[in-house]
């Protein structure tokens, strides 16, 4: 982990990768979505969201500690955007990476304090918004199961790592400390995250599960299916009859 | 978040289901967390190899926690998993207090609706 890490100490983007322009240019765009997430957070937040959220926060605190090795030479850790979207929704979801990557960059010397913006848009903002975008899309083509939840978790987290990764190929294609051809940077970063991606998938997709099969009426991602089972029949469907009323069956 | 038996009286249970979770969570940045891969993770390994590691510049932030390791505990291991442990309660406290204030106080400047248990 990073206590070996000679070179940064760091998992999240340091000062000095963006010019000035740049990172205020983030910062004021982080700024602005987190301002409307305070807003839209709110109706989000009942008595029983609001522990969870916490817990969100100090679960992918955890996670993100987590580096798992991917290729030889080069580990990736959670960003865990999919995650706080299928767990509490991208409003407090966005504000629960925004709050680990605030910790990790004030007491933990993690991520710039000049690269919060950034590391904001890039961690919090992008992945939770986007797996967000993927999983409702994925949903509205599965069945309404536990089952299509996970589904969709699994492919919301595994598409918005490369998606980030995209993004800082933008943003240092705009800012970057050093000019280097974009083209470059995108390859180099949507490549290695691809792969980082598969750990993101595996490893939301296990808690979302666990979340699911325990507490299903806690998943924002899930709350569609509250309530009891219903036995239900589409029109032109014979409906179930229950197995109680048929006589003279098996005995 | 395992560890949380499945019952039908599920709404009284939320205490019991983020003590479990949070129990978790510190369980792995006290015991896991100290044996993750210290290689270099995607961004940083991207950086050395495009030519752009050199750029980062040190935190200005000087705590005794910088870098995940407690100052004061040499055993890196120890250190490493003591600062997740403290990272966790941290971010868990600061949510949950964040996430209640704006509970209380809703910048929509809409009423908190009545409590839901």
């Amino acid at each position: 982990m990073r206590p070996w890490c000679i070179t940064l100490d760091s998992v999240h983007v340091p000062d000095g990768f963006f010019n000035a322009a740049t990172s205020v240019g983030a910062a004021g765009v982080s700024g602005a979505t987190i301002a409307v997430s305070l807003r839209k957070a709110g109706r989000d937040l009942s008595d029983r969201v609001i522990p969870l959220a916490g817990l969100v926060s100090a679960f992918v605190f955890a996670l993100q500690t987590l580096n798992f090795p991917v290729v030889a030479g080069t580990s990736g850790h959670l960003l865990g955007g999919a995650l706080a979207a299928v767990l509490v929704g991208p409003w407090v979801g966005s504000l629960c990476i925004a709050i680990v990557l605030f910790v990790q960059s004030l007491v933990f010397a993690d991520g710039g304090l000049s690269a919060y913006g950034i590391n904001v848009l890039l961690i919090a903002i992008i992945p939770t918004f986007t797996a967000y975008g993927v999983f409702r899309a994925v949903r509205a083509l599965l069945p309404r199961q536990k089952s299509s939840v996970v589904t969709a978790t699994t492919v919301a987290a595994f598409l918005s790592v490369p998606l980030a990764a995209a993004a800082f190929a933008v943003l240092f294609a705009i800012g970057g400390s050093v000019d280097i051809a974009f083209g470059s940077v995108l390859i180099a970063m949507v490549g290695t995250h691809s792969l980082i991606a598969i750990g993101e998938a595996l490893i939301t997709a296990a808690v979302v599960s666990a979340v699911v099969g325990a507490r299903p009426d806690l998943v924002y991602g899930a709350s569609d299916l509250k309530g009891p089972l219903q036995l239900r029949s589409r029109p032109g469907e014979t409906a179930l009859e229950p197995c109680l009323e048929s006589p003279g069956d098996g005995k | 978040m395992p560890g949380v038996p499945r019952r039908r009286k599920v709404k009284s249970n939320t205490r019991l289901f983020v003590v479990g979770g949070l129990l978790v969570a510190l369980a792995l940045a006290l015991l896991v967390s100290p044996f993750a891969s210290s290689s270099p993770d995607g961004l940083q390994a991207v950086a050395e190899k495009q030519g752009f590691a050199d750029s980062a510049r040190a935190s200005k932030v000087d705590t005794p926690l910088a870098g995940y390791a407690v100052s004061g505990v040499d055993q890196p291991r120890v250190s490493s998993g003591l600062s997740g442990v403290i990272g966790v309660l941290l971010t868990f406290g600061l949510g949950f207090g964040l996430f209640a204030a704006l509970r209380t106080f809703r910048p929509d400047g809409q009423q908190p609706e009545s409590p839901e248990v």
